[in-house]
């Protein structure tokens, strides 16, 4: 048994919600660049170039890349063989609050209906897998509301199959249009039960852009429907062009025999999240 | 061709009529902040009968939830909200003498109709460009409801903010239409 002391994850959780709130993944300035180069489309080549310099702005002067500093999730894989030393959502949720207020980060969670704001942006939404071995892996997104109101799910059927699949993304995203903030990244969960399939998705939005899933037969499908959403044409910020999505991600489980769940979750450009191994 | 148009606020009718979608925009003067829990709590005091905090005749208003100013800097990061959730509230706004609203997203068939009706525009500023755009604020303050946080009502002084104009007074509509 490998003990992990509250206090630690608390401290790197404060941390990495301002560090992923302020400076993009290298892989996504990467895919931002590569759009940039690659638009032929006047508006759409100029919101990409402004986004390249929002982030560039970003690093130099410490500021959010965004004001949506997002609702704080985590996805954490917790070793059998780890003892955590103390409350672990306790930890969590006060390495938000302190990160958030030194951070100079923004409050954006509230009670549904009376709309009060938490004013610290807990309470966290947190996912839990255990896994073997003695590592903590925290993985961390700050989730935009604008994107996160276009995601969607369905329960298919069976005989709908793939084209169904893909025929439901591609209507998410055309509906979607600008309000996304595209070209961002979707994530798409298929399988599993009616819970399970949206969380695959958001958990799809955690992998590199650069890395292939590791099925190729699902990563040909995620190449497909890249080429199929982008073909859309929305472009950056919904003005037109090459680019409306940055990747396509999917995350796949196996479901009853009567169902097919989709979901897909939708992120905007500033696709920002972070990862620290305890 | 894409034109390049000055502006200070407050906006008058001539102002909203010299625009075309498409047009580039660098605005400067007043703006007022307001989002979701704002308009909401507006219209409650609206329908008391009470005045608004701020004068609506040829006002803009930002649809902006910022991030507290760090030490040294007037705001945090500034970028535009989704504009549509606040469609149910634009027109009675439009009918008081506000004359443009910033945000991002496509607006619904009643708030375009009021744009030709009380000759008004909308703008786009870039979603997801918060620390850009915050180069172009000089000035805030809350004019209200500050116990909404980061949805009370600010007053920002901007200088060329730069903005699209998505939907002009004449029905035009920016954003790519696309078939699903």
């Amino acid at each position: 048994m490998r003990s992990i002391d509250a206090r630690e994850i608390a401290f790197q959780v404060s941390r990495m919600v301002v560090e992923a709130n302020v400076s993009l993944p290298p892989d996504v300035l990467r895919a931002l660049e590569a759009a940039f180069e690659s638009e032929d489309h006047s508006a759409g080549r100029e919101i990409l170039a402004q986004l390249l310099e929002n982030a560039r702005l970003a690093g130099e002067t410490g500021l959010p890349l965004c004001q949506d500093t997002g609702l704080a999730v985590f996805f954490i894989e917790m070793g059998c063989e780890c003892r955590i030393e103390g409350d672990l959502y306790k930890a969590i949720n006060d390495g938000v609050r302190l990160g958030y207020k030194k951070g100079y980060l923004r409050s954006s969670v509230c009670h549904p209906l009376t709309r009060r704001n938490t004013g610290d942006n807990t309470p966290a939404v947190v996912h839990m897998d255990l896994v073997p071995g003695d590592r903590m892996i925290i993985r961390f997104m700050p989730k935009g509301g604008g994107s996160e109101n276009m995601s969607g799910a369905a329960m298919l059927t069976p005989a709908q199959g793939w084209e169904g699949i893909k025929r439901f993304v591609l209507q998410r995203i055309a509906q979607a249009g600008p309000n996304p903030c595209p070209p961002g990244v979707v994530g798409v969960g298929i399988g599993g039960s009616f819970d399970q399939a949206p969380i695959l998705a958001k958990k799809a939005l955690f992998r590199p852009l650069d890395r292939d899933h590791d099925d190729p037969e699902v990563a040909s499908l995620e190449k497909e429907l890249l080429q199929a959403v982008n073909a859309l044409g929305i472009g950056p910020m919904g003005m037109g062009g090459r680019t409306t999505a940055l990747g396509v991600k999917m995350e796949m489980a196996p479901c009853h025999i009567a169902s097919l769940p989709v979901a897909v979750n939708i992120q905007c450009h500033s696709s920002r999240h972070k990862e620290v191994i305890l | 061709m894409t034109r390049e148009i000055k502006l200070t606020t407050a906006l008058t009718d001539e102002d909203v009529s010299s625009l075309r979608t498409g047009d580039k925009v660098l605005l400067s003067g007043k703006v007022y902040t307001a989002r979701d829990a704002a308009h909401k709590r507006l219209f409650t005091e609206l329908e008391q009968g009470l005045n608004p905090p701020f004068s609506m005749q040829g006002a803009v208003i930002y649809y902006v939830g910022p991030t507290p100013a760090p030490p040294g800097r007037v705001i945090g990061s500034a970028g535009p909200t989704t504009s549509s959730r606040m469609d149910v509230y634009t027109p009675r706004l439009h009918s008081l003498g506000v004359k443009a609203t910033i945000g991002k997203g496509r607006r619904g068939e009643e708030v375009k109709k009021s744009l030709m009706e009380h000759k008004a525009v909308y703008f786009g500023a870039t979603g997801g460009a918060g620390a850009l755009l915050s180069r172009c604020i000089t000035g805030s303050r809350v004019l209200a409801y500050e116990d909404l946080g980061p949805e009370a009502v600010r007053e920002l002084e901007i200088r060329d903010f730069p903005l699209l104009v998505v939907n002009d007074s004449y029905g035009g509509e920016l954003y790519v239409r696309v078939d699903s």
